[in-house]
């Protein structure tokens, strides 16, 4: 039985209409890659599957032993975020929320889990750190902490790699790639298409352009995922080139 | 200096506004720092408005202030949560929408009753003489639970606060614990205002987080601070208003000015971040 298993999945996003029959599924161990030109309803999906957007029509049923509480969510971070008086131990501490129920304080059990977390992130030494004055891929660290903290089997991406320069973002791949060979389901909205294909078993590609849902090497072979990672590669020799123009002085 | 103290304590009056405003103080601070961050500060100063309106009509028809009031505020606070939820900028114009016409409906009660008096103008601005014993003790029991349902909650609130669609993506009730903190500042409201006056009162919600926010940096550090300078100024707040022979609102809202003054200021030191 599937994690997840999405069928004829419709949404719409202020009325407009973003999302028609989408079907995939999730199994255990997945890592699973949704990719799609920005505006296609990527993040529209996400919040469909955690509940906090409702589905105009079809079903997301979730496999037995799955708990939606017990989905590690990295959202996209909001402006609210960005000034906002927290430490990283705070931040990252919060994700236990859904382990203590009823319980006012968190006991010792989490505060372990917590600095466990950050210190697999690299991020032990930072956590009485404001969170606000930590570099955005610090701050995506402590969210992603935070993920775990609540996860036990699966965790939610939303763009991790937003902002981040080029080694950090390798790093936090190679931290998701790990986290997914330890058994956790990881499902990631990226517009990296090539770092999807690279990590990723399964590809779901939507949009007006193409649809696809399918195991990366299928997703290699098909006109949609030729045609994205054409466009994609296309794009950052541009941006390559343009670099390239200032990179002597830059070293 | 403590002569001015003793003499304080000595008048009744004066220990009761201290015992329910420093209560009071307490949590408005705890929660306004929830608010501020929410960027609700408007829903506080919305509802003391509404506070106004019902005060003035359970004046105008004999009723027990307290006793009114807090149900039509803590209504008015669902209502204005809903509104703010939806759509920001219409919650804003709604917000002003529902301050004016209660602010009118308080007016418009008391002129054809008591007629536009002494009452109105405590109403607006305050008076420490407002609280009789039986409100002291129910204002009171009220600020403790408040404060007994803060802490009880407060890592609900922390989560809430930072990443609303999280703590709900991890099966958080947000809406519960957002009508939860609606709720306690709907009361923290009522029972402040008659001391502070309702257009006077939000100032205890917005200033001390703000002060505090200047200099700290974690959550539980804003918070236990923005408390901590909230109960101090209202104490000077009062100390000053009896020295100086001032309205006691007005004094502690301009003492917690000068404290958000002096954290601005304190703010601007340069230091290292302690690791």
């Amino acid at each position: 039985m599937p994690q997840i298993s999405a069928r004829k999945v419709s949404m719409s996003y202020e009325k407009k209409p973003v999302l028609e029959d989408i079907s995939f599924e999730v199994e255990q161990g997945d890592y699973l890659c949704i990719v799609g030109e920005n505006g296609s309803g990527k993040t529209t999906l996400m919040k469909g599957i955690l509940g906090l957007m409702p589905l105009k029509s079809g079903s997301i049923r979730f496999g037995e032993g799955v708990n939606v509480n017990h989905i590690g969510y990295l959202p996209q971070q909001t402006v609210v975020q960005k000034d906002f008086p927290a430490s990283v131990f705070e931040v990252a501490l919060s994700g236990c929320l859904n382990r203590i129920g009823l319980k006012p304080f968190y006991s010792a059990q989490e505060k372990k889990r917590t600095l466990r977390n950050l210190e697999m992130l690299g991020i032990g030494n930072l956590k009485h750190k404001s969170y606000k004055s930590l570099s955005a891929g610090q701050q995506q660290r402590v969210l992603l902490a935070r993920a775990l903290c609540a996860a036990e089997k699966l965790v939610l991406l939303d763009e991790p790699a937003t902002g981040l320069d080029p080694i950090v973002t390798g790093e936090l791949y190679r931290i998701i790639r790990n986290l997914n060979q330890t058994g956790v389901t990881v499902v990631m909205i990226s517009h990296d298409v090539r770092a999807a294909v690279e990590n990723a078993n399964k590809i779901l590609h939507i949009g007006s352009s193409a649809e696809f849902f399918g195991s990366t090497e299928e997703y290699l072979r098909s006109e949609a995922g030729k045609k994205f990672l054409r466009q994609s590669s296309r794009a950052e020799n541009a941006a390559e080139s343009t670099e390239g123009g200032t990179g002597p002085c830059r070293i | 200096m403590p002569d001015l103290i003793r003499e304080l304590f000595s008048y009744t009056f004066i220990l009761r506004a201290l015992t329910v405003g420093m209560l009071v103080s307490l949590c408005s601070a705890l929660l306004g720092v929830s608010l501020v961050l929410k960027r609700y500060s408007m829903i506080g100063d919305g509802l003391s408005h509404v506070g106004f309106g019902a005060l003035s009509a359970a004046m105008a028809m004999n009723l027990a202030p307290l006793q009114v009031s807090v149900p039509v505020v803590v209504a008015a606070a669902f209502l204005l949560l809903r509104i703010s939820e939806n759509s920001r900028i219409k919650g804003d114009a709604a917000i002003a929408l529902i301050s004016s016409s209660s602010i009118a409906v308080g007016v418009i009660v008391t002129s054809l009753t008591s007629g536009m008096n002494a009452d109105v103008y405590n109403f607006l601005f305050g008076s420490i003489l407002a609280m009789s014993r039986g409100d002291v003790l129910l204002s009171v029991v009220l600020s403790v639970i408040v404060l007994l349902l803060f802490i009880f909650f407060y890592n609900k609130i922390f989560a809430v606060t930072f990443d609303e669609n999280f703590a709900k993506a991890t099966g958080t009730k947000a809406g519960i614990y957002n009508m939860l903190i609606a709720l306690l500042t709907a009361v923290t409201i009522v029972v402040g205002m008659r001391i502070m006056g309702s257009l006077l009162i939000s100032s205890l919600i917005i200033f001390p987080a703000l002060s505090s926010m200047r200099i700290f940096r974690s959550f539980r550090g804003v918070v236990v601070t923005s408390a901590v300078i909230s109960v101090i100024c209202f104490f000077f707040g009062i100390a000053a208003s009896y020295a100086f022979d001032t309205p006691a609102g007005a004094s502690i809202v301009i003492t917690n000015l000068l404290a958000f003054g002096v954290c601005c200021l304190a703010g601007l030191i340069p230091r290292g971040e302690k690791e």
